[in-house]
């Protein structure tokens, strides 16, 4: 197991080196003059001179990169041009709102999915199976920002039964979480179902029919078991994922987290804020997948790297 | 003459996907809708009455009525009409984009997976980063480099989603190189180049038409995301996810403004998945040889 570890982390690695590269290069070099991207309107030479200096765009990119490097593995990702503090500082107070709503989320998608998965399994082609199916396909068809959008129409503005937007209390954080867990919840319902139809085909389902078993005990003592080794992977991947795509709900209900600081800072053209908020989420779900893997190496100790 | 009818798709190949796609409701369905949205992304001029550019006060914020169907926003454009013109833009950012990024995924994937070596690591490691990347953080990326348009979106979507098909045709490659035909061109001394081309892309087609078709409603769906968070079209376009954006300030006063365009998301992005779910289903014995 030891070396399973070792092995997917040695992987891990050069990713987050190349991932890095990626982030650095698009922003700092590939559009030429990030001033120029930053302040569209018409600005002094000696500006342009003094930002340039400030920033030590002179300098050769390779230099630049290693520097955005070193710092980043200090945890220094830069200021903010706009707001004149540091990244680091910015991303870190905004993280524990997004963490809040990724784990609500994932928790309602965990919740809904599971039951909604094994019921479907259960009864198979029946009206509740189409009932939950139908669900999670609109909510992988749905654009999240849309969706939202009709939740906050429905449920804020025709029922007034939650706030519109806003973060302030455990109300605040019920229909972003509801919007953002909606397609993972369709994802893990799917999953269920179909690794649940599998497994219930295997011979010691079989067997355990054929000892006299009702159904519900095979269900919950045996095949479930098994079932559910793929889920608890994904789930894993999904809390990453969830973080990382909170970027939407946190903008349309107006949430200080980690993705609304990367909107901002394109809306501010603020190329440090953005380029750490990337990097900080990117590495997130680097992490989170990581982590997947690991989970799924002790769950499931069949499983190596290759 | 021989030569022509060796070429040719057997028969019985496109017979047994139109039998097997037809008999998926669904997937019939999916087309229907795709066709219909099609005809009417072509003749949005002839089919509306009205101007989707032409602002007029008197009529701001209109309810959906007789004179328009769907409401007016808040420049009094007729709603429907701005739609149908959307429909376009829609369809072209679901195909060209997806095209784009097949072409460099396929390309990359045929040379990695036949040459292998070095330069398969050197295609998958550059892979393994760009899925590692959360999509819509890469395009919003992207977009800030390049800045908002249209032709940005397709170049920033494309960035994005070639890794996948790189993977999927790398896979099939790695499997066909070893089969008979490929080392029988080899023996009478083809080119690699042509084998690539001509013996071992053919067989990827099948693979290729479902990524093709699962990857447009991705591609809708992430041009109307960035869209609405500012960095993709911009005003006056008549972008479904832009309609949205600038429905969101009306949210109680005219709520249609914001649903209707949605709705056509939802419906376009539902039949694409039919569609390729349909020809998943009818060509995976294709893809199981």
């Amino acid at each position: 197991m030891k070396s399973f570890i070792l092995k997917r982390l040695l992987i891990s690695i050069p990713i987050l080196i190349g991932i890095t590269i990626i982030i650095f290069f698009m922003l700092n070099v590939v559009p030429g003059d990030p001033v120029a991207l930053m302040m569209k309107e018409h600005i002094s030479v000696d500006v342009v001179a003094r930002v340039r200096a400030q920033m030590h765009l002179d300098d050769p990119a390779i230099i630049r990169y290693f520097r955005f490097l070193g710092g980043a593995l200090h945890g220094d990702l830069g200021e903010s041009y706009k707001l004149n503090r540091p990244v680091t500082s910015l991303i870190l107070n905004a993280f524990p709102n997004t963490l809040l709503l990724a784990l609500w989320a994932a928790l309602f998608a965990w919740a809904v999915g599971i039951p909604a998965g094994i019921l479907s399994a259960v009864k198979k082609y029946s009206l509740p199976d189409n009932l939950f199916m139908g669900f999670s396909l609109l909510g992988v068809s749905m654009p999240i920002f849309w969706s939202a959008l009709l939740f906050q129409w429905c449920f804020a503005v025709r029922l007034g039964w939650l706030p519109v937007a806003g973060f302030a209390g455990w109300k605040f954080v019920i229909m972003p979480a509801i919007v953002l867990g909606w397609s993972s919840a369709g994802i893990i319902a799917r999953l269920t179902r179909s690794s649940l139809l599998e497994v219930m085909r295997n011979d010691y389902i079989r067997t355990a029919r054929a000892k006299g078993l009702h159904e519900l005990p095979v269900i919950f003592g045996h095949a479930l078991k098994n079932a559910l080794l793929p889920v608890v992977t994904v789930m894993a991947i999904q809390v990453a994922g969830l973080l990382a795509g909170a970027v939407v709900t946190e903008s349309v209900f107006n949430i200080p987290g980690v993705g609304r600081i990367a909107v901002n800072a394109i809306q501010a053209r603020d190329m440090p804020l953005l380029q750490g908020a990337v990097l900080f989420e990117t590495v997130l779900v680097i992490l989170g997948n990581l982590a997947a893997d690991i989970l799924y190496a002790f769950i499931d100790p069949r499983i190596k790297v290759s | 003459m021989e030569e022509a009818e060796a070429k040719a798709p057997p028969a019985s190949f496109l017979k047994d996907i139109v039998t097997a796609y037809r008999r998926n409701r669904l997937a019939t369905l999916g087309a229907v809708i795709v066709v219909v949205l099609v005809l009417m992304a072509v003749f949005a001029p002839l089919l509306s009455p009205y101007d989707p550019f032409e602002i007029d006060l008197d009529a701001m914020t209109q309810a959906p009525s007789h004179a328009h169907w769907l409401g007016t926003d808040q420049f009094g454009r007729d709603l429907l009409t701005r739609i149908m013109f959307g429909t376009r833009i829609s369809l072209w950012i679901g195909i060209v984009p997806t095209l784009l990024s097949m072409a460099l995924g396929t390309a990359l994937g045929l040379i990695g997976g036949f040459y292998g070596g070095w330069i398969d690591t050197a295609i998958m490691r550059l892979c393994d980063m760009v899925l590692a990347f959360p999509s819509l953080l890469l395009a919003m990326v992207v977009m800030y480099t390049l800045g908002a348009s249209l032709v940005n979106i397709f170049i920033a979507l494309a960035v994005v989603g070639w890794a996948g098909t790189a993977r999927v045709v790398r896979a099939q490659v790695l499997s066909l190189r070893e089969k008979e035909f490929v080392e029988a061109a080899r023996a009478i001394g083809v080119r690699n180049r042509v084998i690539m081309v001509r013996h071992i892309l053919p067989n990827c087609l099948p693979a290729l038409i479902v990524l093709f078709t699962l990857g447009i409603p991705g591609a809708i769906m992430s041009e109307a995301t960035l869209s609405f968070l500012g960095v993709g079209a911009q005003p006056p376009t008549p972008s479904w996810g832009l309609i949205i954006t600038s429905g969101k300030e009306y949210l109680f006063s005219a709520p249609w403004i914001a649903i209707a365009p949605g709705v056509f998301i939802l419906i376009t992005v539902l039949a694409f998945n039919f569609m390729g779910d349909g020809f998943r289903d009818a060509l995976d014995p294709y893809m199981k040889q």
